[in-house]
């Protein structure tokens, strides 16, 4: 028997299973955590269907009827539900997603399975979505467009309904374009001229002649200024013009300007097509628009394109110097215990805790350098800071450092690939060291040097705690890039994915509505990142294709 | 290629002698080879008639204090094919990586003595490398083309002295790789990736871009021993070829080779020149007890 066992050892077969054991158990963690996070995170934007039903807190009460989607639901022991009435030894309990935060005060509530009765899915059950106090769960009973009331008499008064919320979301966007873009535009350059002002008060440069171009510029902004608040008035006008009113379940009737939804819908009465559309609709919010209500609703957009643009100025600042730092280190340094022990402080860099990083930043680029740019090149502001402050610009100088290690260690790699049969062959041509590093070593070297990349990208996009001290916020009033000359903003605060989702998920004022929008939004992160990596290793196989050969030689 | 060039006949007939020399029972005989069936034209010419490109006086090489070279004197003539035999690690590569100071690449490697190239020493400080590696050309056991086209890997050695004329470069691809007797094959892809070449057509190809840059002096580094019989058969006949335009200087470990190919032979033992002649008197009457043991195989 003893036999038997070592010489299936010896056959090498538990060491095959092993390994093929450890690789399955990877390939099923990664494909768990991303079907959880896509299940729990996509299945939020599909239009669930609104049950209206009575409930009974306790068997014999008076009952409540209420009117809400179905989102969980969990078995617990008895004396975790609060020892109901109800029989048996564990009680099943529903998360019931009721809205009209604004009426009742919760938009969630846990209730029994036992105490509902007479359910019923009424295809008139309208959910709307408001721009503040989440979702209201009515019934919609008339509206009123410009002092006109309109009742269901005529049978199209749901039609006539979502025209008007098209027409109003027409006229909310231009609102939210005139605010934002145009005035915002006009602040920004009135802002621009006040510290000009300063700067000349701060040179004793003061004269009238200046002072009078900087009032006649004023004047002109103002006088812009006042045409567009002029539209503002007219364009609000029309949106208060308009209100619904509906019927909460209980019976209570309120009545909601137009001016505040963003959608109204009737899910029981959607077919599957229809709901598609609207699933589709949804989800581009979730990409394409700003967030509201404390990122609990809306979109994403901004912590995306922050990501994004913070990724790239990173990578266009960490890869030069990575890349000049490898070469001197393989090429041109004398290799010895100098060298060694760059490396080695080289590697050990990369193991650093991010969070290091972060103080480092913080005090380093955000105070120090920051401060003195500001002392020295805009004293105008002062004190408010431009620079010393946390915004993009450190945040990415801090992920530069944070992630230089690998560039580095990866170019090194690529360098010391390179065969020297091709390096003497450049060098016989009459080539110096520094035209044979120029043509061909380096071009060789490049599937490295984007390894480097792609690994530098991963981390950067996925690390949070250096961010939170060095330039991420919750909210992000304006973008890094904008129509704004200069254009890209290095100064301003930024929205990030990671930090979105502790945000969102831990800093909530209201978890369960958060809670998907976390799943939501960590797919979103991972796929970025996959994204990311997947065109750097596209790039990065057609160049090594291309020099593989010559690599084998 | 010229298949009715009449040395190719010489030149397989070589190698129906190489194989009459490998078989047992033969070593009665007295030379390796029998130089009456590859004796060349102008063979006659005697060392002390060529004119010299080449002058080395009293040279020691040290690779970390070990020495490699040891006091050679030699003049390579120019216009000449100039073969180096022996036993590896004999210090023929070694010597001939002086002569473009490829040697200078490597850490711990200090000389003695000097090497002229057309009168002017070659190790004097003010020279400068690159130009010296532009005058004396260099390819290697391995062909290592670089990984760029065909046509750009020609126009490497051009492009590095800036010329970016389109016509002229196209001009000297074309001529190099005629030069090398690559061009027929290759005309029609110039703009492949090199690697995509047969081991044989890159050693060309490589040849190709070290004669595009009209060097004086081309240093074949055991040119043929990566490559099949017929490939090293077109890269003699193409050594035969550019012997009129180039002084050429040829390491190799194959006594044929160097019998077929050379005007002059020298046969190095342990870093030290033993014996430097004409190729016929070098294979068929040499001076040293030595040369003649390793001639005829009977060394090792």
């Amino acid at each position: 028997m003893k036999l038997k066992i070592k010489n299936w050892f010896d056959t090498g077969a538990p060491f095959v299973w092993l390994n093929a054991g450890a690789v399955s158990i990877s390939i099923i963690m990664v494909v768990g955590l991303i079907l959880l996070i896509a299940v729990r995170g996509l299945g939020h934007f599909w239009p669930a269907d609104v049950a209206v039903f009575d409930y009974y807190a306790e068997p014999g009460d008076a009952p409540v009827r209420l009117m809400g989607e179905m989102v969980d639901e969990e078995v617990v022991s008895r004396s975790r539900a609060g020892n109901p009435g109800y029989e048996g030894e564990t009680i099943q309990r529903n998360l019931i997603k009721t809205g009209n935060r604004d009426i009742s005060g919760l938009d969630f509530r846990w209730i029994l399975d036992a105490g509902i009765k007479n359910k019923a899915y009424p295809d008139n059950s309208m959910v709307v979505e408001r721009r503040e106090w989440g979702n209201l769960y009515a019934f919609l009973t008339s509206i009123e467009l410009d002092g006109q009331q309109y009742n269901n008499e005529s049978g199209n008064l749901w039609d006539r309904f979502q025209e008007t919320i098209t027409k109003n979301n027409g006229i909310y966007a231009d609102i939210k374009h005139i605010e934002k873009d145009l005035i915002g535009a006009i602040n920004y350059k009135m802002e621009r001229l006040r510290l000009k002002e300063r700067g000349l008060e701060l040179k004793s440069q003061k004269t009238p002649e200046k002072v009078a171009a900087l009032v006649q510029q004023r004047e002109v902004l103002q006088l812009e200024y006042d045409s567009y608040t002029a539209e503002l008035e007219r364009l609000y006008g029309i949106l208060n013009g308009s209100s619904f009113t509906a019927k909460t379940a209980e019976g209570k009737e309120i009545k909601i300007a137009l001016a505040k939804i963003v959608r109204a819908y009737q899910p029981n009465a959607m077919d599957i097509f229809d709901k598609s559309i609207f699933y589709l609709e949804k989800f581009w919010e979730f990409l394409s628009d700003d967030p509201r209500e404390a990122n609990t609703e809306g979109g994403i957009f901004p912590a995306i394109f922050g990501t994004v643009l913070m990724v790239m100025i990173m990578a266009v600042m960490v890869t030069p110097f990575g890349v000049i730092a490898a070469v001197y280190l393989r090429e041109y340094a004398t290799q010895g215990p100098t060298t060694r022990l760059i490396r080695i402080a080289v590697n050990n860099l990369a193991g650093v805790p991010s969070v290091v990083y972060g103080v480092f930043g913080l005090g380093f680029f955000v105070y120090f350098l920051g401060g003195s740019i500001d002392q020295l090149l805009f004293p105008e502001a002062l004190p408010a800071p431009t620079f010393g402050t946390p915004g993009l610009l450190w945040a990415s100088l801090t992920l530069a450092i944070l992630t230089v290690p690998v560039v580095i260690v990866a170019t090194e790699e690529g360098l010391s690939r390179v065969p020297r049969a091709v390096r003497e062959g450049s060098l016989a041509l009459g080539a110096t060291k520094a035209e044979t590093m120029w043509r061909t070593v380096l071009p060789m070297t490049a599937s490295a040097m984007i390894t480097g990349l792609i690994l530098a990208v991963a981390r950067a996009a996925g690390e949070v705690a250096p961010l939170m001290l060095v330039g991420v916020v919750k909210l992000a009033p304006s973008l890094g890039l904008d129509g704004n000359a200069p254009f890209l903003h290095l100064d301003r605060k930024f929205m990030h994915l990671g930090f979105h989702i502790y945000d969102v998920g831990f800093q909530s004022p209201n978890v369960e509505a958060a809670r998907p929008l976390v799943y939501a939004t960590a797919l979103l992160l991972v796929m970025l990142i996959i994204v990311l990596n997947l065109t750097a290793i596209r790039i990065r196989n057609s160049l090594r294709e291309k020099y593989r050969a010559a690599e084998q030689s | 290629m010229q298949q009715n060039n009449p040395n190719t006949a010489k030149i397989i007939k070589a190698y129906a002698e190489e194989k009459v020399v490998t078989e047992p029972g033969t070593t009665t005989k007295t030379h390796a080879i029998d130089m009456s069936n590859i004796v060349k034209s102008d063979v006659d010419a005697k060392l002390a008639d060529e004119k010299v490109c080449i002058e080395i006086t009293d040279f020691n090489l040290f690779y970390s204090g070990k020495q490699a070279l040891k006091d050679i004197n030699m003049t390579i003539p120019d216009k000449r094919v100039t073969a180096f035999i022996g036993p590896s690690g004999c210090g023929k590569s070694t010597l001939l990586r002086c002569f473009n100071r490829m040697n200078d690449l490597v850490d711990g490697v200090t000389i003695e003595g000097n090497i002229k190239l057309e009168g002017n020493d070659i190790f004097d400080k003010n020279v400068n490398v690159a130009d010296l590696r532009r005058r004396v050309g260099m390819v290697f056991q391995k062909p290592n083309p670089f990984p760029k086209s065909i046509y750009e890997n020609v126009a490497y050695g051009l492009r590095i002295q800036g010329i970016r004329d389109r016509r002229t470069i196209d001009t000297v691809v074309e001529r190099s790789l005629k030069g090398a007797a690559l061009w027929d094959e290759v005309k029609d892809r110039l703009d492949d990736l090199a690697m995509g070449l047969s081991g044989g057509q890159q050693q060309r190809l490589v040849i190709a871009r070290a004669i595009a840059i009209e060097p004086e002096v081309i240093l074949l580094d055991e040119p043929a021993s990566a490559l099949d019989p017929i490939s090293t058969l077109k890269i003699e006949e193409l050594i035969y070829e550019l012997k009129d335009k180039f002084t050429i200087v040829i390491v190799t470990h194959n006594m044929q080779q160097a019998a077929r190919v050379s005007d002059y032979t020298a046969y190095m033992y342990m870093g030290e020149m033993v014996e430097f002649n004409d190729t016929s008197t070098l294979f068929t009457n040499p001076n040293k007890k030595m040369t003649e043991d390793y001639i005829t195989g009977r060394y090792g």
